[in-house]
Formats: C-alpha cells, structure tokens, sequence
C-alpha cells in the first residue's frame, strides 16, 4: 500500500485500493484484474497502457462498478463506491463518465442524436425541455458539430470520427468531473484520431476534467497523459510520468512494448524482435511476476515471488525483482 | 528491373452500383511490383486499398464492375477463365486477410484447413500433406505443430491463428503473397513477430509482397516502395526512404505528421487534418484532398492532378503544388 | 471546426442495395392483397353482401351468377359473402392470437435476455416445457374441457405461440445487451425498466414484428386445420378453414366450394410469410447499422 499512497502527493479526486476483479467463463475463472491500486489526482490525465487480456478495460469497468469487484474499493472524491448502491450510486454517476472503443456501437441505433445526448440530462431529473435541448446544443457545439444539422438525424448516418463527437458530447452533457476513456481513437482512421486527441485535450481544459485514458498504443498515451501505469495481465508493471517513463523504462515489459512499436521512420530499423512468444491466459496466470514467462531476466526469485511495486526512480514505480534501472 | 514485373496493375478502376449513385471505389491505379520485393499500400478506411486487393485477387462483390488491366505472371487475369484463376490462386497469388477468425473456417481443424490446401493444389497424398504442414506449422512459429493440427481456431489466440493462416498461404509456394492489414487485429508485440515472420519467409522464398495497411509504421522499415492511397487514387509512390524522407504529396506529409511519435513530449497538440475523406458517391471536380489540403491554391480545385514523375523515375505524385520539390517540376 | 457530410461507408451501399432490390413488385402485390384482404373483411358490415347464415334451400350450390357473384354453398348461402365473414374470423384469431404471442413472449424473452442467470434458466426451461406438449393435442384437450369458441380458440393458439416469440426476442436481446450503447447508458445510471424500454425495445422490435407477420401466417393455417376438423370454431361461425371442411362433401360435384375458400387462404398465407420474411431480412444487424 505504501507505493500506492506515495503514487500521488495531491489530494486524489480518484484512489483505488487492491482491486480484484474475477469473473466465471465456461467454469472457469479468469482473474482479470488481481491486486490493482493506483491514484488520480485532480486534472491529472493517467495512461493506463497495456496489451489484450491484461484487464484495463475490465478496471475501467469496474471503477464505474458497471462490474462489481471482489475485493478492494475505489474512493471517488473521498467516497466509496464499492458499497454504494441504488440511487446515491446513480447520482455519483453524474460525476463520473464513460467513453467507448467503438463509438458507433456506443450509440442506440434506434434513436435520434438529439435524445441520445440528451438522455443523461433526463436520466438526472432535469425536467425542462427547453433547458435540455439548450444544453444539448451548447455540448454539441463544443464538440465541433453544428446542432441543426446534427441533433434529428440517426448514427448510422454519422462516421466513426463524428460519432466519436457524439459520445464526447454525451459525455459533457452533465459537466462531470472525471472520465473514463477506454479506446476512444483505436477504432478510427489515423488522421481522425488526431482530431479527437485534440479535441479530448480541448475539453479537459475547458471543462476541468480528470481522465483515464485506457489504450494499447503507448505513443497515443503518451501524447495525452501526464503519467502512465502499465499493466500486464491483471497487474500494474510500473507506473511514472509520462516522459521519464518512456525514456528510461524500469520493467522489461514496458522495454517490450515500446521496442515493439513500429516507428514511421525508415531509417530506424525494426529491432529483431525476440521470440517471447505468446501472452498466458488470464484464467490460469503464472505464478510469481506474471511476465516471467516472457522476460529475458527471470530467474528463480521471480517464480516464487510476486513482486510489488518499488520506487525506481522519483515517482517512478516498477514491479520488478529485476528492474533495468 | 531487368525484365518485366511480376504484377502489373494498369488503369485498374472499380465501380460499384449504389442508391446514390455510382462508387468509384478505386479511380484508375497503375501499380508494379517486382519478383521477390515488397510494396506497402498505405491509406485510410474508404481509400480503396481494400477494394484494390480484390480486384487483383478477383474477388470483388457481384455488382462491382472492374476495367483495365491486372497482369500476373505473364497472363491477364481479368480475362482468365475461372478455372485456370483457380489453379492460380494458392500456387502462385495467395492472401492473409486481416481478422484470422473469419479467414480459417472454425468448424474444420487446422490440420484438415493445411492438408486440403495442400492436397488440392501440389496434388500430395494424405501422408506427405501431413508431414508438409507439420513442417509448415513449425517454420512459422507455431509450437507444438503435431497438436495443433487437431485443434480448431477458436483453441487458438490471435497472434497464433494468424500465423497458421500465414501458413497456409506459403503452403503451395506462391509467387506473390498480398497481406490486407494483416496485424490490425494483433498487439503491438504480436504484431512485430508477425511482421518479421512475413519479411523472413519472404527473404527465404524470393517471393514478392504487398503489405495493405493504414499505419505508416508497419511500412516504413519493412518495404522496398510505397503507394499512397487516397479517395480511390495512388497519389504518391516512391521507393520507401524517399517517400518518407522527401514527400512530395501534402496528404503524405499530413498523415505523417498527425501520427503521435514516441519521442514528443505529452500534450503536444498534433497537427491535425480537418474535415473527412470526400464522399465517393460524390467525387469533385478537383483534386479529392483539396478541401483538407493546407498548401490549397486554385487550380487544386479545378482540375485534378494526374500522377507524374519527380526527379527520379521512381518517385511519381499527384499534385499541383508539391513540396520539396526544386522548381520546375510538377504534375 | 468539422462541417458535416452525410458518411457513407462502402457496407452500408452494398446493403442497401440489397435492401431496395428486396422491396421489389413482388412484395408490394403482397401487401397490395393483404391491405385489401383486411379492407374488405373490416367493412363487411357495410359491404352490399347478402347475408353469409342466410339459406336458399332452392340455390344449393349454384354456379356464379349476377346474383351471387361465387354461388352459393350447399345450404344454399352466398358464398362471396361467407369468404369474406369468414376472413373476419380467419384474420380476428390469426391476429390476436399472435397478439398474446408477441406480447407475453416478447415481454419474457427481453426480460430473460436482459437478466440472465437464474430467471432466463426459469423462462427458458417453462418454455421448453410448453414447446414438448404437441400442441394439436393442447388445443384438442382445451377445447373439449372448456369448449369451442372463438376465444378460446385465440387464446389456445396464443398461448402455443408464446415461445417463439420469446426465442426470437431472447435471441436479440441477448446480442443488443451486450453492445456499448446499453452500458452506456448503465453508465449513465439509467434504470433497468429505462433500459429495457428506451435503449432495448426499440431495437428488438423490429425482428419481432417481422416475426409476427410470418406468426400470423401460421396461426391463419393452424386455425383453418382445426376448423377443417370441425374442431375449431363452432358453427355457424364460419371461418375459411371450416368452409373447406364443409366443401369437402362437394367435392365431385362444386369443387369450388373447397377451392375458393383455400385459395384465399393460400393468397393471404403466401401474403403475410412474404412481407415477413422481407421485414426480417431487412432487419438482418449485419445489414448497415439497423
């Protein structure tokens, strides 16, 4: 706990202590998220980076208690709300807000743009007509899309790229303090994903919001957060900021991922990549350092010992018997 | 390049018919690729790459109508009959689609996929179709090739069911090997073992490739010539160094540009592109990236720029007011 | 910043010309006939039709003539005027037995979709349970307990088609919970009941009334089988299926009698299965974003 409570010197708007989130599939158990604290200060935007299977999304799920955990708690703005239920749950709800991968799925096919973004607004009690539409439009126009020509049509009729706007708007629409973005920009064209980076930065300042960006694509993080956690199959690796993480990483799966990323630049050679072959099943995770079965260093200790996040540097955190620093 | 290539794609256009009114999904491509080398097509979802890839394999949907030429190996497959385009395909042109748990059946086990392959096409007897794909299995990577061969592709992970699929193209030998995105769908550490796999079994065959993806990443260090696609056009293609180190075309600088890099510093704003690829249905009268294009001057409106040589033979681009460009030369 | 442009992405235009080749001249006959056939049967009151009870014991089975324009049956009563009573019966059960249908199963196959775990292995298994009873037998058991009429007829045939429905909405709800849109809007702390009302029956809908129109069709035949066996509804109502049991004396001698009450039957079966069937497959969630 001791890593987690130095992780950040600001009072936290978002604390989540010992996570443990499983569920069953076909009998069996995956343990999607096993032992997961981390800290999020005020305005702060944290990267939390990692490949499939390793349970960032189900984290992200389960901060929102869209899926309940086993164990450990999450303390928004000082509140618990693993044990909230009903409506005092439902009313934090307006605080905290959700972004999706695929932005056209995210979106009730069935309905007009106008009532999708205005459906946390009466979803909140607001029951003036007028006063949600003028809301509406004013979240619209924030996001980039003219009202008039946006608010009667359906989604099919939008891109990716727009309804991506769509949902940011949805997601604004109750002024919240802190949002989730779980793959906002994977599911869209490259310059695209520009734009939305951009407009995410745009709306945090304007608004004044927390975010955790979720993404597999290290330089995407990179570019938004101020710090980044990494994690592999249900457990954090290191976390640090932004810059210092990416220039002298501590955990050689962090070494891993950014080698791996191919570099738009030909004189770069890519790097032969080692054969560390394939990710372990989160149903039955090795035991000890989970990466051990693809890392280079491990040895004897890191079978038996599971290891917990250490300093490696100033405000650096690795899980690591081996770190490379 | 000393004698012909070995894939030739001339004035190739496709067409499909629409409520809207006629999608030219591609718009006139000419593109050669050379025995053993690589070219990466590179563009974004609605570009037309995809649309291309099929044309060249021939398999567009029923209503789409192709013209011009595809040249392969010496004969014009838009006018081979189906049979002898059957025999082609496996022994010579062979694809890796994007998304491996549609491209392998997953009712058939791996094995059964491999032995049929290779039965139908090197006419090999059951034993020795065996003992090919467990050889296969293993030169891809894959552990365990006797085990696998019972299992079926939903048993498999992504990165594995994509190299079997990989397998099962370089079964029969081809000639050419045409990977549609192949590593969209995989991690980024998957990814590279996958890229690599591709470039080793290429170097050990002398076969030729074409790598179809949006990321300039996957291209950059892994091809011998580039094409840029947008709006159903090639409009740049240059030998790799030099389309990344002298573009010529804004949108190549632009889709460079607005990629995050590793080594900026967080929050940096990223130059962005505005606004959105055009409408197929409805393509302008100009050039198609005009309306996004921040070097914009007039007659990019009115006419559209045809692909025309650079400085050297290789490097071709589409525009009327190109960079690094010495003066004097333009399309 | 981003001025908007209708998107259109490659799918969605070869869908949707799939979609228009669909709605072609043959589907528009078929909802062309059964607009007329409901027309017709809704204003039989007001029609200048003769009355289907009454009897002309001297016209038994006269051929078509100015004053019955399909002749009459064998007890002497017009039979344009019987067909088109007997639609109103035909399409009254083949309509609002579906109804329950539509509307119980619909209601557990959402609810069981959408909460899965012990509740969906209770809806599912009674269903299973209802589906193991031949459902001939039921309805021959029903009627002979509670009686003939028409509404028992409905509600036995309603209740035979309440799993169906249940399997079709089950089906689609459990694809539509799990897509972004319905947690998003959990995320948003929506009830369940705004849930199931606002973000999942809007989607579910559509495949179950295409599921309907072809429930329908069914229904329309099951009851002319009972009513051919004179097991449906009682006389004097008469229904299309029970005037092919009765032209079935005739048979060598006015053939008619038989034929013309299934040949409507057969139209209007054919009808309602082909602009079903197109509803269902334009509703098909691979095609574009529906």
């Amino acid at each position: 706990m001791t890593a987690a409570a130095a992780q950040s010197s600001r009072d936290p708007l978002l604390s989540v202590e010992n996570l443990v989130v499983e569920y069953a599939l076909g009998g069996k158990t995956v343990h999607a998220v096993s032992g997961v604290s981390l800290q999020i200060a005020r305005g702060e935007t944290l990267g939390l980076v990692g490949e499939s299977g390793c349970g960032k999304s189900t984290l992200g799920r389960a901060v929102l208690q869209l899926r309940r955990a086993v164990s450990g708690r999450v303390l928004f703005d000082g509140q618990d709300l693993t044990v909230m239920q009903g409506d005092a749950l439902r009313l934090m709800r307006r605080r905290v807000q959700l972004i999706f991968q695929d932005p056209i799925a995210s979106l009730n096919p069935r309905r007009r743009i106008g009532d999708i973004v205005g459906e946390p607004l009466v979803i909140a009690g607001i029951k003036d007509a007028g006063r949600r539409k003028q809301l509406v439009r004013d979240v619209l126009t924030a996001v980039g899309l003219d009202p008039d020509l946006v608010a009667g049509r359906l989604p099919h009729e939008f891109s990716g790229g727009q309804c991506q706007r769509i949902c940011i708007a949805r997601a604004l629409v109750l002024n919240p303090d802190f949002i989730i973005c779980d793959e906002p920009v994977s599911a869209l064209d490259v310059s695209i994903r520009a734009q939305i980076l951009n407009l995410l930065e745009e709306m945090k300042a304007r608004f004044g919001l927390t975010l955790l960006f979720i993404a597999h694509d290290l330089a995407i993080v990179k570019a938004v957060s101020d710090r980044v956690a990494v994690m592999y199959l249900g457990r954090l690796c290191e976390v640090g900021p932004s810059e210092q993480l990416f220039a002298r990483p501590a955990h050689p799966y962090t070494a891993l991922l950014i080698e791996a990323i191919p570099v738009p630049d030909p004189d770069v050679r890519p790097a032969e990549s080692v054969p560390v072959g394939e990710p372990p099943s989160p149903i039955a995770p090795p035991s000890g350092c989970r990466f051990r079965t693809r890392c280079p260093r491990a040895d004897q200790r890191c079978r038996d010992e599971m290891p917990e996040l250490r300093t490696v540097a100033p405000n650096q955190y690795a899980a690591c018997h081996h770190p490379l620093t | 390049m000393t004698g012909a290539p070995l894939l030739s794609v001339e004035d190739v256009a496709v067409d499909l018919p629409t409520p809207r009114g006629n999608l030219r999904a591609v718009d006139g491509v000419d593109l050669t690729v050379g025995a053993g080398r690589t070219l990466g097509i590179v563009g974004e979802s609605g570009c037309g790459k995809t649309m291309l890839s099929r044309a060249i394999l021939q398999l567009l949907p029923r209503k789409a109508k192709l013209s011009g030429r595809v040249r392969f190996d010496g004969q014009d497959l838009v006018r081979l009959a189906p049979e002898a385009l059957r025999k082609l395909r496996a022994r010579s042109l062979a694809v890796v689609f994007q998304d491996p748990m549609t491209s392998l059946n997953p009712v058939l086990t791996i094995g059964t996929q491999l032995i049929e392959t290779l039965q139908e096409h090197l006419e090999l007897d059951q034993a020795a179709a065996k003992r090919r794909s467990i050889e296969l299995l293993a030169a891809v990577g894959i552990p365990a090739p006797e085990a696998r061969l019972m299992q079926y592709p939903h048993q498999l992970s992504g990165g594995m069911r994509q190299r079997v699929a990989i397998a099962i193209a370089l079964s029969c030998e081809p000639k050419l090997l045409i990977a549609d995105e192949p590593t969209t769908a995989l991690d980024v550490t998957i990814q590279a073992q996958i890229l690599d796999l591709l470039a080793r079994e290429q170097r050990r065959r002398h076969m030729a490739m074409i790598i179809i993806t949006h990321d300039l990443g996957v291209v950059a260090g892994r091809t011998d010539e580039v094409a840029v696609m947008y709006a159903g056009r090639v409009v740049e293609r240059a030998p790799t160094h030099a389309l990344f180190k002298r573009m010529h075309m804004p949108y190549t600088e632009a889709l460079l540009a607005a990629i995050p890099k590793i080594d900026a510093a967080p929050h940096t704003r990223l130059p962005a592109i505005s606004g959105r690829p055009p409408d197929p249905t409805r393509p302008l009268k100009g050039c198609s990236f005009s309306p996004r294009c921040r070097y914009v001057a007039r007659r990019c409106h009115a006419e559209k720029p045809l692909l025309a040589k650079a400085e050297s033979s290789d490097h071709e681009f589409a525009c009327f007011n190109p960079i690094h460009v010495e003066a004097g030369v333009s399309a | 910043m981003a001025t908007l442009e209708l998107s259109v992405s490659e799918d969605v235009i070869v869908a949707s010309v799939q979609r228009t080749r669909r709605l072609g001249p043959l589907f528009w006959t078929a909802t062309g006939w059964m607009i007329f056939v409901f027309a017709v049967a809704i204003l039989a009151p007001v029609l200048p039709l003769p009355s289907p009870t009454d009897m002309d014991m001297l016209e038994r089975r006269a051929p078509v003539s100015a004053l019955h324009w399909l002749g009459t049956d064998g007890l002497g009563r017009d039979e344009l005027s019987r067909l088109v009573y007997g639609a109103r019966i035909s399409l009254t059960v083949g309509l609002f037995a579906p109804v329950i249908g539509i509307t119980i199963g619909g209601a557990l196959g959402l609810l069981a979709g959408y909460f899965r775990g012990r509740f969906e292995t209770l809806v599912v298994g009674s269903m299973d349970t209802l589906l193991a009873f031949p459902p001939l037998i039921l309805a021959l058991a029903v009627t002979a307990y509670l009686g003939q009429s028409i509404f028992n007829l409905t509600c036995i045939l309603g209740v035979l088609g309440i799993p169906a429905f249940m399997r079709v909405a089950r089906a689609s709800t459990l694809t539509l919970a799990r897509r972004e849109f319905v947690i998003a809007a959990q995320a948003l702390g929506a009830s369940h009941a705004r849930i199931l009302l606002r973000e999942l029956l809007p989607n579910v809908a559509l495949p179950l009334v295409a599921f309907f129109l072809l429930g329908v069709a069914v229904t329309i035949v099951v009851e002319g089988a009972l009513s051919f066996l004179g097991l449906g509804v009682p006389p004097p109502i008469s229904s299309w299926g029970s005037m092919i049991g009765e032209g079935r004396e005739s048979l060598e001698i006015a053939p008619q009698l038989a034929f013309i009450p299934a040949i409507a039957m057969f139209l209007t079966v054919l009808s309602f299965n082909l602009v079903g069937d197109t509803l269902r497959a334009l509703t098909d969630p691979r095609q574009g974003a529906l």
